[in-house]
């Protein structure tokens, strides 16, 4: 979101601080009071009993703990969580309405900015973004917990069945086409949907919702609740077409002669990185898609009633060490592991995976090898994968990332017996849209370039979130396809 | 949701179907595939594009009960709806004048063969079109490959039509009869395409083979389709499905081909006996 627009977001709060009822909370109970309650923790499950199984890990809040919760946070007068936030959700306006018991309006108040509350409180790195720069920190005390309230709150709209279906004042009898319905794609339709214009969403897989669909597991992300949303854009008057890859079904050349008028491109970064090394394309060696969509998407968790296999290893050893290899590790777990590990070539202090996935990973009795790179798959006679071979690394000097860059060790070469492997190194944009689209630049990457407004290099055409990005989160995803809404307004409005 | 308006048996256990699928109809060429599931829960599973008519807006398909989704879908009749259906995938078949094109089939392979075989006669090639099964009563589309070849010689593992024999004796004999055979395709088992390519490799006829790999998207996300093809890692649903014979690591291929043998056999098993069926 750019700085003036986050700017006018904070004005909003600091006048809605102000309101009678906000000060006479404040006033209520002192600061010092506040900052003793202690962090109210989540319930969770037990580790050794969701290790087994694929319902959500976190149970949430009750009431009472989430109005305790909201006890904790100050009302600060400049607000550092929201600075943190990509769509800046206007947390301590809605946190005080939390304290109030008044759960629908405080829903209300986050959805002013962020579409997604559901999923952004389970999924976004809150300790690097609202929580890491919440005032309690400075303080020396565990942050507000404004991920697990965001989740209270929308979780709370959700089984009350009371999200309100904005529905136009008026139609602009104008098409909008985006393409592909991950986070945000589903942002940009719900706020043109809601300035009047007729969308339709392509997408390629036979359920839409992208990666909240295909990669992030049910005992994370339960799938009815992407479910919920999608259907509420739907009753919005969005139309949701699915089974239609831009580029081969149609182009987007084609689909302009079919009266859309402006695109938007929120098709992700969907190919994995492999490794490239001798064999990885033994049986038992997968990218952490394939063996992803094979669990949520097709259900392989349910085999046999579900039909589609997956091999379950006894040993799976995870490349990498992001959200991805998280989700794929704790997965193989639940498919019966019995030694489940993580291989990364760095150490705990540099894994880029959320704090609480790493923390619910070491729980569940999940093995963590650093400094240890795969340098090839070994395999049996039968060309399934018996182990992997690996070199020991050490830490050099900070890399463009800054992190310290691992440099293999000589002579540590070793075997790890696994009989599956699952790389999970990112991902990179699909090339097909580009090659399909006459003009489309890109990047070194495969990511398309885009200008200040998120316009692509053909007037009329937007890209965000992962396609744009090349891999970044939820949150940034769906705050692209907000931004890209309002430009796609502006552009469509001065087009004649 | 993607209605059937036809359907024929064509041989035990092999049918042909005709889906209204207006798109795809229109977009597909020779060589492409789409991916389908039957009913809501299913698996996706790939199946060529065989025919179409851009302007009754259909698309033909034809496949082999091997397992549990190509058995529901045999279940499928003409009126009845396929929940999925996506594509058209994968990259159209290169097409040239090459002048004497021999098209090998195998068992259903024969039905990816004749739209790509269709389009290399319209491009004005001779077509020597050789045809394997196990016996007569599997052979399909003889009559449909005859329309489209100059010559058609049948081979059967059984001698119960055509000549007894495999298909790789049959190419032998057109080389040892003098005829010059510019372009090799070759679609069926993968075992066939094999030998097929090993063969075509000593006389240096360039081979194109289409790889029938395990799928789930078809658009390049998952690596499930993924093969050695000259030593690089290819996805054939996006970079093939037709590769240089020469280059497929075949043994790779068909290893691949059985990652999940065990856990389709209970499927399978599960599925028939619900609707009351033995293998
Ligand atoms: C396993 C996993 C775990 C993750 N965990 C987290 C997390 O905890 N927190 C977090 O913030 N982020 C996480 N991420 C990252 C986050 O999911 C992505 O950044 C986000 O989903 C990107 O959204 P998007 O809308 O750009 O693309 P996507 O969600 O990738 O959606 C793109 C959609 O476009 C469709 N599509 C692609 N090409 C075409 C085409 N040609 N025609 C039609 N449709 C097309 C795709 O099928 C897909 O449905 C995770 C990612 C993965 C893979
Ligand atoms: C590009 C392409 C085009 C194809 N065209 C045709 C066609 O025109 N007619 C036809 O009969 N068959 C075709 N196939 C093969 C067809 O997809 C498989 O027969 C089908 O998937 C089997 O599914 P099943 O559940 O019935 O059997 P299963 O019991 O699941 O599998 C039996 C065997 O089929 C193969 N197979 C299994 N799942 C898949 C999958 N998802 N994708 C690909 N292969 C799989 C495996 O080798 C397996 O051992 C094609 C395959 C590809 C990749
Ligand atoms: S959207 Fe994400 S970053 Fe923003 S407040 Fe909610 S949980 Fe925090
Ligand atoms: S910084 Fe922390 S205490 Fe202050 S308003 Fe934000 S959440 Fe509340
Ligand atoms: S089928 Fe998934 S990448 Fe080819």
């Amino acid at each position: 979101m750019s700085k003036e627009n986050i700017q006018k977001i904070i004005d909003e709060i600091n006048i809605e601080r102000k309101e009678e009822w906000r000060a006479d909370l404040r006033r209520s109970m002192k600061a010092k009071a506040r900052g003793e309650i202690d962090r109210v923790h989540m319930i969770e499950r037990e580790p050794d009993v969701r290790n087994k199984i694929f319902e959500e890990v976190n149970l949430g809040y009750t009431e009472e703990m989430a109005i305790l919760e909201a006890k904790r946070c100050l009302d600060c007068p400049s607000p550092t969580c929201v600075m943190g936030c990509p769509v800046a959700v206007k947390i301590p306006s809605f946190i005080k309405l939390v304290e109030e018991g008044k759960f629908l309006d405080a829903a209300k108040k986050i959805k002013e900015t962020n579409s997604l509350p559901a999923v952004c409180g389970r999924v976004c790195p809150q300790e690097e973004q609202c929580e890491g720069n919440c005032i309690y920190i400075k303080m020396g005390k565990p942050p507000i917990a404004i991920g697990h309230l965001e989740r209270f709150v929308a979780d709370y709209e959700r089984k009350m069945n009371a999200a309100e279906i904005v529905k136009p004042k008026e139609k602009k009898g104008k098409k909008v086409a985006i393409i592909g319905s991950g986070p945000a794609g589903l942002a940009a339709a719900g706020d043109l949907a809601k300035m009047g214009y007729d969308v339709t969403i392509f997408e390629a897989l036979h359920e839409p919702g992208g990666v909240l669909i295909y990669g992030i597991p049910e005992f994370r992300l339960p799938k009815e609740i992407v479910r919920h949303e999608i259907e509420n854009l739907k009753k919005m008057g969005v139309e949701i077409i699915t089974d239609f890859v831009v580029g081969r079904t149609a182009t987007i050349d084609e689909l302009r002669e079919e009266g859309y008028e402006a695109f938007f491109i929120g098709a992700g970064a969907g190919l994995p990185w492999m490794l490239n090394i001798p064999g990885e394309n033994l049986n038992g060696v997968y990218s952490a898609n394939e063996y992803l969509t094979r669990v949520n998407l097709m259900k392989a968790y349910k085999f046999p009633e579900y039909e589609t296999p997956i091999a379950r290893g006894k040993r799976v050893a995870v490349i990498g060490a992001g959200n991805t290899a998280m989700d794929a590790v704790r997965t193989s777990k639940r498919l019966g592991a019995e030694h489940s590990m993580i291989l990364y070539r760095r150490t705990r202090k540099e894994m880029p995976a959320r704090i609480e996935e790493i923390k619910h990973a070491e729980e569940e009795g999940i093995e963590f090898i650093y400094l240890t790179q795969p340098i090839e798959f070994v395999g049996d006679e039968n060309g399934w994968l018996k182990g992997i071979k690996c070199i020991k690394m050490e830490l050099g000097e900070p890399d463009d990332s800054g992190r310290r860059r691992p440099i293999p060790i000589e002579g540590t070469e070793h075997i790890i017996e696994a009989d599956v492997a699952i790389v999970a190194l990112g991902t990179k944009p699909n090339p097909l849209i580009p090659d399909t689209t006459e003009g489309l630049k890109i990047k070194r990457r495969g990511e398309i370039e885009v200008d200040d407004s998120l316009q692509t290099s053909i007037p009329g055409v937007f890209a965000g979130g992962d396609v744009m990005r090349g891999g970044a989160t939820v949150i940034l995803a769906m705050g692209d396809g907000r931004d890209a809404a309002i430009a796609i307004d502006k552009y469509l409005s001065e087009k004649k | 949701m993607y209605k059937i308006i036809e359907k024929n048996t064509i041989a035990e256990n092999e049918y042909s179907m005709k889906v209204i699928a207006p798109r795809i109809a229109k977009k597909r060429r020779a060589g492409q595939f789409i991916i389908l599931i039957p009913s809501q829960g299913d698996e996706r599973i790939p199946l060529t594009i065989v025919d179409s008519s851009p302007d009754e807006g259909w698309i033909e398909i034809i496949f082999q009960v091997i397992g549990a989704t190509t058995f529901k879908l045999s279940l499928k009749n003409v009126g009845d709806e396929i929940y999925s259906l996506v594509g058209p995938l994968g990259r159209p078949t290169h097409i040239e004048n090459w002048g004497t094109v021999v098209s090998v089939g195998g068992g259903v392979g024969i039905a990816p063969l004749l739209p790509i075989t269709a389009a290399m006669k319209k491009a004005g090639n001779r077509i020597i079109t050789i045809l394997g099964a196990r016996t007569k009563e599997l052979l399909i589309l003889e009559d449909r490959m005859a329309k489209y070849s100059d010559r058609v010689i049948i081979m059967t593992d059984d001698g119960s039509y055509g000549e007894k024999g495999l298909v790789t004796d049959a190419i032998k004999k057109l080389i040892n009869e003098g005829e010059k055979l510019d372009m090799v395709l070759a679609v069926g088992p993968a075992i066939m395409m094999k030998f097929v390519s090993l063969l075509t490799k000593e006389y240096n006829i360039p081979t194109l083979v289409s790889l029938n790999t395990i799928m789930v998207d078809g658009t390049g996300m998952c690596g499930s389709c993924r093969v050695t093809v000259g030593k690089e890692t290819k996805f054939v649903c996006v970079d093939g499905p037709e590769f240089d014979g020469h280059l497929v690591d075949w043994d790779n291929m068909l290893k691949r081909q059985t990652v999940y043998r065990e856990q389709e056999k209970i499927a399978y098993e599960k599925v028939l006996s619900q609707y009351g069926k033995k293998n």
